[in-house]
């Protein structure tokens, strides 16, 4: 670890100007990706701003169709949460599938949303439900929001606050997890929602998270499990490493695809 | 058996400390005006060193000390203590294995220099601010590459990169057996390579006492003696009255922490530089690219049978991995710890091994739990098997034909060593019906309606442990002999303290060991205390690993015992008036055979200490015997492991869903603590057949150093085990046990990956190689379809 000032935020905009303010400042949410990245000194940042003490980004509110979800929201919390168990019980059974006990009870939405790890859980859940990203400045669809590896279409100093989750007909998520890490070698969401089914995968792919247009087409012509499994899935953008190769990866799509929409 | 004696389930007595966190490791010691160094590695597998600038660090914040290799030219390397003589009777290439290299970097993970500072992190702080010019070289990382003659040198004077080219058996008499077999099996393995992943990390704290001139090191060490020797006598010149070397508690070793590591010497010569005590304790990354590894075999063997499937001859060849540098007993763990065991539990009249050691940029390989004779098992059970598939003989029955049998001992294999006693018909039958064998085929049918594919897999083993007989190691080539010694103490009240030579770094030694006196003294337990791991209260030990500690150290306890016993007796017959042959010792008290006088087991100690009435004249007072054991033989645990896993075809994940173990591990002095030990070994078997491995690419760079990349089991990943015992009592010590530590990590890779292969039998899958990861059976899956599909 490189020394850094700490400084504690009380509001959003309190948050936001503090890391205006610093030389190469940084939110703190859960810590899960921030911390061990800081202590093994592959991140130097010149001070994190923890986003802790901001009551305003936690919570979760049941608006009829829609759950909105504080960004500095638990994983525990939305998985042991009675609306997200009720409203969108795929949702609640990712969380719970996120990490271990430690990492649920620290661990953010907002902050793993923000980080778009290409083997994150979360990103498939917001790209296969179609919710929307609220920042401190503006609402950023999920189909908009996750532009590429870690990346996203936040700007500089911009502070998610809330993620919108519009509540489906019916959701799945099945997860591969790597053997040595837990993370997803492969995880597919798929949702039947208003604009359509939905199909998001994580893990995977190259550029992190991506939507499969074919098993969306398959599963618009009848929501069937064999449908979405017999859908040839292309290697083509897949990740290669020591765990999976592209070929083993498009194989658990498919079959991972399969077993979700035959679980809803 | 008295409450806490042998064969008690007693609870174990360091628990308390160890689940408390009050158990003292050797980074909570902290000593005054103490400093702290980081050790800068080698980011290369294999590059030479031009230039090293420690000019900035030198003169960074905090900063006390740095040193180079340069520094340390003059101080010995790292010795191997055991030699092995090649084929043409040359001994074994020994480089220098130096504290910190100079000249060029031989492994990723190579230590170049130590920064010592006010601070860790400002000693971590300067270490980035040495420059070092490193002129990249060609990676030396497969075995076969390094020994092809066109391979870039690790060492610039060992030829072809092979530290040793080593034989055993008749290789006339196996070449003429296989010339007339009926049936020839082959088969092709690789052993790959395992990080032990010890909970703690090493660490040391060495102090230098300029007052007295005196040095301490506290060390992560399973044998504080062995590295005070090795350190003192070969790396720095201390002797030993001005030497001491502390191992507390230690958690976790596996095998990694016998060895004496550059670390250990650093920070003991360093603090006598600098005149300030230094602490170093790896970060997690340093243990992935500095720990011993383990393993790394490739080997071909053949199996010559008859018509019947009696086996005839076996021949083996082996390509053995030392890494970068001979570890401390790198050279023994391909030879004598792994082909003297190639007969196994079997009647093969004659075998040929030939095993070379190679040198490669990468991490020094030593033992690891097993050390040998996992690596023996594993081939000798996959070959049984494919020997079982091509000749159409079950699997079970050709296992059970070639076995030796319960009347056959002591029997004499065709590779050096001689099996005490054992029932492996016992054992095997005893494995078979615990795991309801027979009904194994109800459960596939099961299983397949689940779409699961369901294997079974059976291995029996042998193992040599109770290290060692000391004339036969010698004549093998240790370099010492492999005694351990003990010291019973018994205090004027009756409680008693022992000393001893083995240290516990996690398998209960002070549980088993209270009850070995518990048993002699009729004491409980509370009444006793073990002492071990500090070379000040010890007065010497050989240390804990191949599974020696209760065969070889609990035997020289109990042979002190003895001796305090014939002292006690008597002063009791002095105490009791009567003579010394009427004098019975039972459940701890003395009595005079036929009266009812007699003296407690207290009484008797009391006045040996402080007496009234003492025979002065005969007999010097005290209760307080020190005994050294060599044990007659190595001990020879063997058992049956028998596994099922289902597969799921669609994604080639295996689950292990049954697992049986029996074992033969002689007397059992514990339950619960041999019970533990199967349950670990087993765990870690599991995670060498389905999940770890160690991964170089080309370059030699470490592919899996973290825990996001090398696949630690988990309890998810293992079974509720059914384990049992069919023991024949141990002949080669007075205890009359065998050892418990190893048997789990050696018996169960061959058994799982047999079971996988069996599920994945009716797809035309022939083989698979550890670890048998989703991927690697999804791939042998579509392997088999595609060639099926060619036919």
């Amino acid at each position: 670890m490189y020394n850094f000032n700490y400084q504690k935020a009380s509001s959003v905009a309190d948050a936001t100007g503090k890391v205006a303010a610093a030389d190469d400042g940084t939110f703190l949410a859960g810590g899960q990706t921030l911390l061990p990245t800081i202590k093994q000194r592959l991140a130097n940042p010149s001070d994190v701003v923890d986003l802790a003490g901001i009551g305003e980004l936690v919570g979760i509110a049941d608006d009829g169709n829609t759950v909105t979800i504080g960004a500095m929201t638990t994983h525990a919390a939305v998985a042991g949460s009675d609306v997200v168990k009720s409203k969108i019980p795929a949702l609640a059974a990712l969380a719970d599938g996120i990490g271990d006990p430690q990492v649920r009870n620290r661990g953010t939405i907002g902050g793993s949303v923000a980080n778009n790890d290409p083997a994150a859980d979360y990103p498939a859940a917001c790209l296969g439900l179609g919710a929307t990203i609220v920042t401190d400045k503006r609402e950023i669809a999920a189909d908009d929001f996750f532009t590429g590896m870690f990346e996203t279409a936040l700007a500089e100093g911009e502070l998610i606050t809330a993620v919108k989750f519009p509540v489906p007909q019916k959701a799945a998520y099945q997860k591969f997890p790597n053997p040595a890490s837990r993370y997803a070698i492969v995880g597919v969401f798929v949702a039947q929602t208003g604009g359509g089914p939905r199909v998001a995968v994580t893990g995977a792919g190259q550029d992190g998270v991506f939507r499969q247009a074919d098993m969306e087409q398959a599963l618009g012509n009848g929501w069937n499990a064999d449908a979405v499994g017999g859908v040839s899935v292309s290697q083509s953008g897949l990740n290669e490493d020591i765990h999976a190769g592209a070929d083993y990866r498009a194989h658990l799509i498919g079959v991972m695809a399969k077993r979700a929409v035959a679980a809803t | 058996m008295s409450e806490t004696g042998i064969g008690a389930r007693v609870k174990r007595v360091e628990d308390f400390r160890f689940l408390t966190g009050k158990g003292n490791y050797t980074d909570d010691i902290n000593r005054p005006d103490q400093t702290y160094a980081y050790i800068l590695r080698s980011p290369h597998a294999h590059a030479k060193i031009n230039r090293i600038d420690t000019g900035a660090a030198k003169s960074a914040p905090g900063v006390v000390a740095v040193f180079t290799g340069a520094d340390v030219e003059e101080v010995g390397g790292l010795p191997c203590g055991w030699q092995i003589h090649s084929k043409d009777g040359s001994p074994m290439a020994e480089p220098k294995h130096p504290l910190m290299v100079a000249d060029k970097v031989r492994h990723v993970g190579d230590q170049v220099a130590i920064v010592i500072a006010e601070t860790y992190d400002q000693a971590k702080d300067a270490a980035g601010l040495i420059e070092v010019d490193y002129e990249e070289l060609p990676a030396v990382v497969s075995m076969p590459e390094a020994t092809g003659g066109n391979s870039s040198l690790v060492h610039d004077d060992v030829t072809n990169n092979v530290c040793y080219d080593w034989e055993l058996g008749d290789k006339a008499a196996v070449d003429a057996a296989f010339d007339k077999a009926a049936k020839v099996t082959t088969i092709d393995l690789t052993n790959q390579r395992m990080i032990a992943n010890a909970m703690e990390p090493r660490a040391a704290v060495g102090e230098y006492n300029a007052a007295t001139g005196e040095y301490t090191l506290y060390t992560t060490s399973q044998n504080p003696h062995v590295i005070r020797l090795l350190m003192g006598a070969f790396v720095l010149g201390i002797p030993e009255h001005k030497l001491r070397v502390v191992a507390p508690d230690v958690g976790g070793g596996f095998g990694s922490k016998i060895f004496h590591y550059a670390e250990e010497a650093l920070v003991t010569w360093a603090s006598g530089q600098i005149k300030r005590p230094i602490k170093w304790t790896a970060e997690r990354s340093e243990s992935f690219m500095s720990d011993a590894q383990g393993r790394d075999h490739v080997t071909h063997a053949e199996l010559a049978m008859d018509d019947q499937g009696n086996f005839l001859a076996l021949r083996v060849s082996t390509l053995a991995n030392m890494g970068a540098y001979l570890s401390t007993f790198a050279s023994s763990v391909p030879t004598y710890l792994y082909a003297t065991l190639l007969a196994g539990v079997y009647t093969t009249p004659v075998i040929y091994a030939e095993v070379k050691a190679v040198f490669t940029n990468t991490v020094p390989v030593d033992a690891y739990r097993g050390a040998g004779r996992p690596e023996c098992t594993y081939l000798l059970e996959r070959l049984v098997d494919k020997a079982a598939r091509e000749t159409g003989i079950d699997r079970a029955e050709i296992r059970r034909k070639n076995m030796i049998q319960a009347d056959q001992f002591p029997y004499q294999t065709p590779v050096a060593l001689q099996y005490d006693v054992g029932n492996y018909p016992a054992c095997f039958d005893s494995a078979l019906k615990a795991s309801d064998y027979d009904g194994f085929t109800q459960r596939k049918v099961q299983s397949e309606a689940n779409g699961k594919l369901r294997g079974i897999g059976i291995s029996t083993y042998i193992e040599a442990c109770g290290i060692a007989p000391s004339a036969v190691a010698g004549a093998l080539g240790a370099r010492a002999g492999l005694y351990e010694s003990a010291q019973v103490r018994v205090h004027p009240t009756g409680s008693v303290t022992v000393f001893t030579g083995t240290h516990s770094h996690g398998q209960g030694h002070e549980t088993t060991f209270s009850q070995i006196i518990s048993e002699a003294f009729g004491v409980p337990i509370e009444n006793v205390e073990i002492s071990h791991g500090d070379t000040d209260k010890v007065q010497f030990g050989m240390g804990t690993y191949g599974s020696r500690s209760l065969a070889v150290g609990g035997s020289a306890i109990a042979k002190a015992c003895d001796k305090i016993i014939v002292k006690a007796t008597k002063i009791a017959a002095h105490m009791l008036e009567a003579s010394e042959a009427d004098i019975e010792f039972k459940d701890g008290k003395f009595t005079v055979a036929g009266t009812d006088k007699e003296l407690g087991f207290g009484d008797v100690a009391l006045q040996a200490y402080v007496p009234h009435n003492y025979p002065i004249e005969e007999l010097e007072p005290g209760l307080d015997e020190n005994a050294f054991y060599d044990p007659l033989n190595f001990s020879y645990p063997s058992g049956c492991h028998i596994c099922e896993v289902e597969v799921d075809p669609d994604t080639g994940v295996v689950e292990v869903a049954k697992f049986t173990a029996v074992d033969d591990v002689g007397r059992v002095i514990n339950p619960m603590i041999v019970e533990g030990q199967v349950h670990g070994g087993v765990a870690q078997g599991i995670g060498q057949a389905l999940l770890e491995t160690a991964v170089y690419d080309d370059d030699g760079q470490l592919l899996t150093g973290s825990y996001m990349d090398y696949t630690m089991p988990r309890a998810d990943d293992v079974p509720s085990y059914t384990v049992g015992q069919q023991s024949v009592m141990g002949a080669s010590n007075p205890l009359e046990v065998k050892g418990v530590g190893e048997v789990g990590a050696i018996g169960s890779p061959p058994a799982v990956i047999n079971a996988v292969l069996n599920a994945l039998e009716p797809l035309g899958v022939q083989d698979i190689a550890m670890p048998a990861t989703p991927r690697k059976v999804w791939q042998a899956i579509q392997g088999a379809q595609v060639a099926q599909a060619a036919e």
